[in-house]
């Protein structure tokens, strides 16, 4: 249970230095994150249907359970 | 005590015919599974034992579900245990019966590269210019939709009202971790509700809280009461509410959790607690409209609570619940990994949703369109997003958006190979599954209870398998390795039988 509680809610009582030490951190994986998103983006390019008014309106389905 | 949660999951896949005209999606199915199996004998399914129209809350409606003949065309059972058919214009592969949900995962993903192996299959037996493709999803964005099924084994004995009073607050809100994620909505009216993107593709479709259909008036907490084993012992919840996940770790987390929470049910751990909610229909879909995931939902006996906020109070009592217990009947380490699992992705929920783009589904496919949608200036109604969401669900390897994510794993590649064509050693599948690897053009027929052996001799032998944990690795290897024949086989199995 405690353990939970801890990474569940912010502390109010930690120390400043140590909050700013997350923020860099967080803003650092935030940047790669980005980065990481850039390059699927160009790389999914090359794969995306070709004209996606008609692919999306092609597919059409029965219903089933 | 909790029963042991023998589980399996059955998907209808979407299915397209392109390059040659009018696409029949029946006979574009029976293609497809057809080219599969080509290469092995083809075993037929048996439908004597099968009765959909029973009702878990105790009766049984005559022509309540008329059968569909042209749904049974092509019915096919696999060596892995699997059952790969035809079913209202799709191919459905329903997995074997799995001791633990890791094992589901494992023939869940191994479904996936049969549908791929299929596909390329197929393609060999078309005019050029032509092909089949398959996706692993839910709907057509047009308000057709098919399903993604569960199935639990459960104590007869627990009075089925109790089941529905827990199950229901957790299918109204586990989609906040498997929802596969859409784009817009299919509902006739979201009570003006403007939804560019949502958590869950099924929500949409679901009008009844209980109920026995599947099909139309869709119930979130579905009463099919065909338990496919003894009757008398066992029940088979039959879930029809879930999405059709490709990340493992959802699909892990659905079939983990609920597992968990069954057991609980069969043990009363509830007691006085009730997360009974004032309206769960309305409820499933504000849950699955509200990407901010804070949306209160009202409680029956007066107040509110959040999707995520009952998802906490369920792991906490599923947490003392697992202390006190154990979780003997989710496969002990399995279910603790599973627990570990479910409270690492409500914290990441809690915290930063965005965290988990490659664990869960409608997160990494979010994070995918709506980066591409800002790259691109685009509004969520443009056709490039919705047609991103729909090759996000592409079987194909080389064409699915899900694949360029690089999803974490629960299992790895070889152990999915492998439970291609191999069963798994801890369920009846095993015996079904041996049975046909060895002595294949015996088998006249199989179903889920049953093996029908043609020994070309009259009558057909009926080899019974009502119980869903017996014909594993452990119990028949020795009797399957020291027969030589299926007529051996038969005839030891009837002497022992006999002697009971």
């Amino acid at each position: 249970m405690a353990e939970r509680e801890q990474k569940k809610r912010t502390t109010p009582t930690r120390q400043d230095e140590v909050v700013e030490e997350e923020a860099v951190a967080s803003a650092g994986q935030a940047d790669k994150l980005k980065a990481e998103l850039d390059e699927l983006l160009d790389e999914i390019d090359e794969v995306l249907e070709e004209n996606a008014e008609d692919f999306v309106r092609s597919y059409v389905q029965k219903g089933g359970q | 005590m909790a029963l042991p949660k023998v589980l399996g999951l059955e998907t209808e896949y979407g299915i397209q015919q392109r390059g040659g005209g009018d696409s029949n999606p029946i006979a574009a199915s029976s293609v497809l599974i057809n080219a599969y199996v080509a290469q092995i004998r083809k075993v037929g399914w048996d439908f004597e034992d099968e009765s959909p129209g029973n009702d878990a809350r105790g009766y049984a409606r005559d022509g309540a579900l008329p059968p569909d003949i042209e749904t049974h065309l092509v019915n096919a059972v696999l060596t892995n245990g699997a059952r790969y058919y035809v079913d209202h214009a799709h191919p459905e592969y329903s997995s074997p019966e799995c001791s633990d949900p890791r094992q589901v995962v494992l023939y869940d993903k191994a479904g996936e590269r049969i549908l791929a192996q299929s596909m390329i299959a197929a393609s060999r037996t078309l005019p050029p210019g032509q092909d089949i493709v398959v996706y692993k999803n839910n709907s057509d964005g047009k308000g057709n939709s098919y399903g993604t099924h569960e199935n639990y084994l459960m104590d007869r004995s627990v009075p089925f009202a109790r089941v529905v009073q827990h199950v229901m607050p957790h299918f109204v809100t586990r989609q906040i971790y498997c929802g596969a994620g859409k784009v817009g909505t299919e509902a006739s009216s979201t009570g003006g509700v403007d939804v560019t993107f949502q958590l869950s593709s099924r929500a949409d479709f679901f009008e009844e809280e209980v109920g026995l259909e599947t099909t139309l008036k869709r119930p979130i907490v579905n009463t099919r009461d065909e338990p496919h084993a003894d009757a008398q012992k066992y029940r088979r919840l039959h879930v029809i509410v879930g999405d059709a996940n490709l990340a493992e770790v959802a699909t892990y987390l659905k079939v983990g959790v609920t597992s968990i929470i069954l057991s609980m049910i069969e043990d009363d751990w509830f007691g006085d607690r009730d997360f009974t909610l004032a309206a769960p229909v309305q409820a499933i879909r504000q849950v699955s409209y509200d990407l901010s995931l804070t949306k209160p939902l009202p409680l029956a006996a007066g107040g509110t609570i959040t999707a995520l906020q009952l998802q906490w109070e369920l792991f906490d009592l599923a947490r003392k619940y697992a202390e006190d217990r154990g979780l003997a009947s989710v496969g002990e380490d399995v279910g603790q990994d599973v627990m570990r699992r479910w409270e690492a992705v409500l914290n990441g929920l809690e915290t930063d949703p965005m965290s988990l783009a490659t664990q869960l589904d409608w997160v990494g496919k979010f994070r995918l369109l709506d980066g591409y949608r800002e790259r691109h200036g685009l509004s969520w109604t443009d056709p490039r997003l919705a047609a991103m969401d729909l090759q996000y669900h592409d079987v194909r390897p080389e064409r699915s958006l899900f694949a360029k994510l690089a999803m974490e794993r629960i299992v790895t590649e070889e152990e999915v190979q492998e439970a291609i064509t191999e069963p798994p050693p801890t369920t009846r599948a095993y015996f079904r599954g041996k049975c046909l690897q060895r002595w294949g053009s015996a088998i006249a027929a199989a179903n889920w209870d049953s093996l029908v052996f043609d020994l070309g001799s009259e009558p057909l032998r009926r080899i019974p398998m009502m119980e869903p944990l017996r014909g594993t690795a452990e119990l028949v290897d020795r009797l399957l390795e020291g027969c030589t024949s299926p007529a051996q086989l038969v005839e030891r199995l009837e002497d022992a039988h006999r002697r009971q």
